[in-house]
């Protein structure tokens, strides 16, 4: 893992040793992170372990002090978070945020920004469709706008716009928080869909157990480290996972 | 004990405002406005009228200038102050372009007129935009994450600077220019004349509000301006340049100062160093009035701060006179203020606006 891989490998991101810094709080203290084509990574730990910051990390958003972030093999660690959208990360962030005084439509819309077809009406079109049928409650909100809606409508919109971006790697923050049990269990089943069309997907959550069961693998972290790298099916039989994220006391 | 003291008379406001007497002094100045044009509109309804059509074309170019506030105060939630100067320094290269260079005047052919004062419109817009996006870049995007109060102490002071840019370049006293735009009456009110000039400033800034409504609604880079004026991480997240962004904003901004700039060159055919600070004082009050960040609205606060300017200084019946037109400005600022911080076209946000 510490070996650096100067070779075309199977990851599509790889995170050496980053040091994230807020101020003079260090948030990250040297964490190695790798998501390979494909698969759906997910990423537990307790509040404030530094979840949040990783994906700050990757998307150019906090530049990480040390260490290397790679995406397909090229160095982004300092690239600008516009920047590294367009070379294909989408994310729905933690906290949502949507554009509030924009129709639903138009935050979808906003997804496209950055793609080379974004006047392409019908591959627009098309993608706007996807969205909507994975979740068709948007579809009659289309002229709201984004800032009156549920929270858990604009978790779908956050999701949604994010797809409209056809990303190569998609980072999903919380993207079950404030859903009610059904829909969560709908955001989850859309997860395995979105991976399952070929888009890998790392995933930030704190619904472990479930979690767990979309990821192949997955990292605890705690206080800004790295503290267990493994097998989802794994890191569910753990001991200390089953205790401390699981809820599981046997 | 002391603070006890002084919390007293805003209580004792809580209480009037709860009893809602404010809204009702609020409305009743309103009213007492309407009153007071009603009775001169009876009085004098020649002067009223052609009041009413100065006070539109003037506020058509006061637009221009309040929109570069509300675009600038949309995105960055900052008052750039330096942004009347700019504008001054804006009728200042129209004079330099215009006159000085391409020697147009009242003598000037048709033909002349047009394409010089053409070149001088484009000179100037690049002028002020570039000026303007530029003090964004030295003076406000070091100090993006700094305390609020630090970009306002610079706007402050690049305001004194480019002031003291047209001191230097126009002098203490007003400067006057020849009557480029042709002076004859389009049409009279009551015995009072509206001059083609007028008319012609007045209409050229409508393709220019039509252009700024199209570019912001309609293009990728207005699309892209106003994702960052609602989350700039949001905006930076969908891969708009959010620095890029603001700089054109600015660029945008400053654009429209400029063509302001010529266009009260040409309107007052009288310009100076210090125009910027009290026409910046009557735009920032319009984008204000409008409701600040809101586009339309600044255009309207402008053309209602127009009108009452000109009535203020037309009017014969109990009009204060244009010894007091900045007093008024300020009122009306302060006013809006307390009654209605959101403006007239503003949202009400949980913060006031
Ligand atoms: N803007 C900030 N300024 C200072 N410290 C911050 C900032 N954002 C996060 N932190 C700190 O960085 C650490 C990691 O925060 P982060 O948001 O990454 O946690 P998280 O794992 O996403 O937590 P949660 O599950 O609550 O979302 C925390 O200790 C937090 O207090
Ligand atoms: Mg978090």
């Amino acid at each position: 893992m510490s070996a650096a891989a100067a070779v075309p490998s199977d990851n599509i991101l790889e995170l050496e040793n980053v040091q994230t810094f807020y101020g003079s709080i260090e948030a990250l203290k040297g964490i190695s992170i790798e998501v390979k084509h494909g698969e759906v990574v997910t990423l537990i730990g307790a509040n404030g372990a530094g979840k949040s910051t990783t994906l700050r990390s990757i998307n150019g958003l906090n530049h990480p002090r040390r260490g290397r972030i790679r995406f397909q093999g090229r160095d982004i660690t300092h690239a600008s978070p516009h920047d590294i959208v367009e070379r294909g990360i989408a994310q729905s962030p933690e906290g949502r945020r949507l554009f509030p005084r924009m129709t639903v439509l138009e935050n979808l819309i906003m997804g496209t920004f950055q793609r080379k077809d974004r006047n392409n009406k019908k591959a627009v079109n098309e993608d706007l469709d996807r969205v909507y049928s994975l979740f068709p409650r948007l579809s009659e909100r289309k002229q709201q706008k984004a800032g009156t809606l549920s929270g858990g409508e604009q978790q779908m919109v956050a999701i949604g716009r994010a797809l409209m971006a056809h990303p190569k790697l998609l980072l999903l923050d919380e993207p079950s928080m404030g859903l009610a049990p059904i829909f969560v269990d709908r955001i989850f089943e859309i997860i395995r869909e979105i991976n399952s069309q070929g888009t890998p997907i790392l995933l930030v959550e704190q619904n472990a157990l479930m979690a767990l069961d979309v990821a192949s693998r997955g990292y605890v972290l705690e206080t800004g480290r790295v503290a267990l790298a493994d097998d989802a099916k794994k890191l569910k039989e753990n001991e200390d996972v089953k205790k401390t994220y699981l809820g599981v006391a046997d | 004990m002391a603070t006890e003291a002084s919390r007293q008379p805003v209580s004792w406001f809580r209480g009037f405002y709860a009893a809602g007497v404010v809204p009702w002094v609020g409305r009743g100045l309103v009213v007492l406005l309407f009153v007071w044009l009603g009775v001169n509109l009876s009085k004098t309804p020649g002067d009223f009228g052609i009041l009413l059509v100065e006070g539109v074309t003037l506020g058509l170019v006061y637009g221009l200038v309040a929109l570069g506030y509300s675009l600038v105060y949309g995105i960055l939630e900052l008052i750039n102050f330096a942004h009347g100067d700019v504008f001054m320094l804006g009728s200042w290269m129209s004079l330099y372009i215009g006159v000085q260079k391409l020697g147009l005047d009242a003598s000037s052919s048709g033909f002349k007129v047009v394409w010089g004062l053409a070149l001088t419109l484009v000179c100037a817009m690049a002028f002020c935009g570039l000026l303007n996006a530029s003090i964004e870049r030295v003076a406000y995007r070091p100090l993006r994450n700094a305390p609020r109060l630090a970009p306002l102490i610079t706007a402050i002071g690049m305001s004194f600077i480019l002031q003291d840019v047209g001191l230097k370049q126009l002098g203490s006293a007003p400067v006057s220019l020849p009557n480029i735009l042709p002076t004859g009456t389009v049409f009279t009110i009551g015995g009072n004349k509206y001059g083609w000039d007028h008319l012609i400033v007045g209409l050229s800034a409508l393709p220019v509000l039509a252009l700024l409504v199209w570019l912001v609604q309609r293009t990728r880079q207005g699309r892209g301006m106003r994702a960052t004026a609602q989350d700039q991480e949001a905006a930076a997240m969908m891969g708009i340049n959010v620095n890029g962004t603001i700089w054109f904003t600015f660029m945008i901004a400053g654009a429209l100062a400029g063509v302001a700039g010529l266009l009260y060159a040409l309107y007052s055919t009288n310009i100076a160093y210090d125009q910027g600070f009290t026409l910046g004082l009557i735009a920032f009050t319009s984008a204000v009035l409008g409701g600040i960040g809101n586009l339309p609205g600044a255009v309207l606060g402008a053309i209602l701060i127009g009108l009452i300017q000109q009535f203020n200084e037309g009017l014969s019946w109990h009009a204060p006179g244009s010894d007091w037109t900045q007093s008024i400005v300020f009122a009306i600022l302060i006013l809006i203020l307390v009654f209605r911080p959101e403006g007239l076209l503003g949202e009400r946000t949980p913060e006031g606006g």
